[in-house]
């Protein structure tokens, strides 16, 4: 079934971290960019701004490495959500997760990440240039250009039989 | 509570100690935050005769309570201390990412004081602040430095706030630099900063901001960005013309001040302004501050061509990719001043004022200076090593790379230009008041400008009372006198208030004035502040910054303007014949402000204000 998914437009964002500021007030009450799981990296000296966050991706290693069975599917937004009273904080699904986008939180000792705010996620809403839509889409295996990618460079530095 | 923080960490250098104190939260109250408290503190804790140089002169960082929100443009903190450009007091403002850190970390402000005995710079991690060694950092450019800081602490998400060679060379317009391009740029506050060997600040900060009424703020901060969003300059036009979008307009009513103001109209305005950015492909993108939902930040690159064209000492390997400038102030200051129409002249004199830590304008005004004295033989080729000559390039380029490390001729730049006209003999060639260059409004075709100028109480200024807004976009008319007291007297109480003491950006104001704003401080404080009670507090602000100029020497007589703007037309263009008529406006405007003919606040008006005790 197709779920609504965050769409990024790099191109569109100004670095401003409005979204940022909306995710954390979401999490905490407060305006605390450190807690927030969408994050803006500025590359300044490319002049880009990239906005990042969890790609809700087909395959989800965080759900894979999990070895509690702590990460689970939202049927109704198709997010992966953390359950808090499952999870034992032992941090595997932030190492699996290729992007960085599962995180740990030393206070409650409990990994935290996008769940697409029950379907109305405060970043898409917060950001001013429209860089974050929350559309339609069919789950994308984001992993899979990327790791043929990797698997070819692979390929040519030990030489095809080498695989 | 909310907003503030409560909570200011003060550092004493010369013991090397650094502690955390609770906030006055009386003061806080009555003047807000940023500009407001940071001058309350200054004028409680620091002798206005003090040299600004002197260990005993203060150098204060203050947020304010929307700083670190949602809140458009949040992001603001102010340097307030001595100037050393001017003597004066001084509030100097940046935007970036550097004041929501600080909030984030703890701490409402930062309260410097005393002198290292060899170069510092201060770490903040939240509730930790460690004094270190700056040795290895000193001599480094501000982005040299913020990278081997982030390296030395180990923390990728630090963020940095520091001088360049020009602080540490005491250069008297030495500005203070965070995230690469942002600075608080005017009167010299890096020059403070390096007297005191302190080379950076850097903090990360993982706590956040808390607000006492979150539904109301955000209800409040929405709205703000709403109207935002449909005004046409902060919604769109600031966007895709930044702030040179200005140009144009100020040329064509003759006020684009031009070689060291001898001119009110450049002839190379379409080689420097926004269309020329953008065609010539320099311009690569725009960029927001922290919370910021204008952007108008101008992310660039010189051409190629431009590259080879100059020879640069100091690193250049960014150019070619991204960095940012100018502004209107800088594309102004650095061009149309210095005659200079050669956008990538303009574009290496910025970057190389952003690396090397110097405000752009007072450096364009002080080459512009230069500039004529060389046209009129008092400068010569021999002595500044290169023919100083209006609309050159390869001057402009060097003479701010000479300047920041006060080498040959700009030894003497870096006095400023009202020092320097002085020694040369010719103190009538300065442009600027109270030591501080002019920005980019000429007042003779702009009489509210020459008031506002005048009466600013860290010099000359454009953003403490922007009469152009009325005078050149909206409907007063620009040639008269009539109403200008009134106007400058409304926007500089205004602005302290509304903008300068809350941490807004004081750009929010074409679609965001008090009435929005107080919704946001009475949310975010939990105090049930009223229109009239910031527009007071700005008042207050005003008024306590004049009392400590008087205390400092400053007179009425030095409520004025150079002569050229009193007397010496521009010759032609739309101003044609004008001069400031400053004489029309002041005794008025001294009059609404309730203080006597000698510009002293009168006891009635400090006891109203509630400063009647100082
Ligand atoms: S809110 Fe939008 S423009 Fe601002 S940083 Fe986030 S993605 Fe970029």
């Amino acid at each position: 079934m197709a779920h609504r998914m965050l769409r990024i437009i790099p191109e569109k964002c100004t670095g401003c971290m409005q979204c940022e500021l909306a995710c954390s007030f979401v999490q905490t009450g407060r305006f605390q960019p450190s807690r927030s799981v969408i994050r803006v990296h500025l590359f300044d000296e490319q002049a880009s701004y990239a906005p990042y966050t969890c790609f809700q991706c087909g395959e989800a290693w965080c759900m894979t490495a999990c070895p509690v069975n702590a990460i689970a599917i939202n049927p109704d937004t198709g997010a992966k959500v953390v359950l808090e009273e499952t999870c034992v904080g032992c941090s595997l699904c932030t190492i699996a997760c290729p992007f960085g986008t599962i995180f740990y939180n030393p206070e409650t000792k409990k990994a935290f990440k996008c769940n697409l705010c029950e379907g109305d996620p405060a970043c898409a809403r917060a950001c001013p240039t429209g860089a974050i839509l929350y559309e339609e889409m069919p789950a994308v295996d984001w992993m899979a250009p990327w790791s043929a990618k990797v698997r070819s460079g692979y390929l040519e530095v030990v030489g095809a039989g080498g695989a | 509570m909310g907003g503030w923080t409560g909570q200011l960490l003060r550092v004493d250098l010369a013991a090397g100690r650094a502690t955390v104190e609770p906030l006055n939260m009386t003061w806080a109250r009555d003047f807000i935050g940023g500009r407001g408290l940071g001058a309350r503190y200054l004028y409680a804790e620091t002798d206005p005769r003090v040299e600004p140089l002197a260990a005993e002169n203060k150098l204060i960082f203050a947020t304010g309570p929307l700083t670190g929100t949602n809140a458009s443009c949040g992001a603001r903190y102010m340097v307030v201390t001595k100037g050393a450009l001017t003597g004066a007091i001084t509030t100097s403002n940046s935007g970036g990412h550097w004041g929501p850190e600080l909030k984030f970390a703890g701490y409402d402000m930062i309260i410097v004081e005393g002198r290292a005995a060899r170069p510092v710079y201060l770490w903040i991690y939240d509730d930790q602040a460690e004094i270190k060694d700056a040795g290895r950092l000193w001599g480094k450019t501000t982005w040299e430095t913020e990278d081997a800081i982030r390296e030395e602490v180990g923390v990728p998400d630090a963020v940095v706030a520091s001088i360049g060679p020009a602080g540490e060379r005491l250069v008297r317009f030495a500005c203070i630099v965070n995230d690469r391009h942002r600075a608080a740029g005017r009167s010299g506050v890096g020059a403070v900063m390096g007297s005191k060997n302190l080379k950076a600040i850097a903090v990360r900060g993982t706590r956040g901001v808390t607000v006492a009424d979150p539904r109301a703020f955000l209800e409040a901060a929405w709205a703000g960005k709403a109207r935002m969003a449909k005004n046409p300059v902060t919604g769109s036009g600031f966007a895709r013309f930044g702030t040179l979008a200005t140009m144009d307009p100020i040329n064509e009513v003759g006020a684009l001040p031009t070689r060291n103001h001898q001119h009110g109209q450049f002839e190379g305005v379409k080689e420097i302004g926004a269309g020329a950015l953008k065609k010539s492909g320099r311009l690569l993108t725009n960029k927001a501050c922290f919370a910021c939902t204008i952007a108008c930040g101008r992310v660039t690159r010189v051409t190629g061509a431009g590259a080879a064209r100059y020879t640069v000492h100091t690193s250049r390997k960014n150019w070619r990719m991204a960095a940012e400038g100018p502004e209107y102030e800088n594309a102004w200051s650095l061009g149309a001043d210095c005659g200079v129409s050669d956008q990538d002249a303009i574009l290496m004199a910025n970057y190389l004022c952003n690396e090397l830590g110097m405000d752009p304008i007072s450096m364009g005004v002080t080459i512009a200076a230069a500039m004529e004295l060389f046209d009129r033989g008092v400068l010569t080729e021999a002595r500044c090593g290169i023919a100083l000559r209006f609309g050159s390039g390869e001057a402009l380029v060097r003479m701010v790379e000479a300047t920041a490390w006060r080498r040959g001729i700009g030894d003497e730049l870096a006095e400023g230009a009202m020092r320097l006209t002085a020694k040369l003999g010719h103190p009538e060639l300065f442009m600027g008041v109270k030591g501080q260059e002019f920005p980019a409004y000429d007042p003779r075709g702009l009489q509210g400008m020459g008031l506002g100028y005048a009466t600013s109480n860290r010099g000359a200024c454009h953003l403490r009372a922007f009469t152009a807004g009325a005078e050149v976009f909206g409907k007063m008319d620009r040639t008269a006198t009539e109403g200008k007291a009134e106007l400058t007297k409304k926007l500089q109480d205004t602005g302290a208030g509304t903008y300068d003491a809350a941490g807004l950006c004081s750009f929010v104001d074409s679609a965001v004035g008090p009435k929005d704003v107080v919704p946001m401080l009475a949310a975010a404080t939990g105090i049930a502040y009223t229109v009239d009670d910031v527009l007071k507090a700005g008042e207050r602000i005003h008024n306590l910054e004049r009392l400590w100029n008087l205390r400092a020497g400053f007179t009425a007589k030095d409520d004025t303007l150079p002569p050229r703007m009193l007397s010496e037309p521009p010759p032609s263009g739309p101003s044609a014949g004008m001069v400031s008529r400053l004489h029309e406006m002041l005794p008025r405007y001294y009059e609404i402000r309730g203080w006597d003919a000698e510009g002293r606040p009168t006891p009635a008006k400090l006891a109203e204000l509630g400063l009647a005790t100082l």
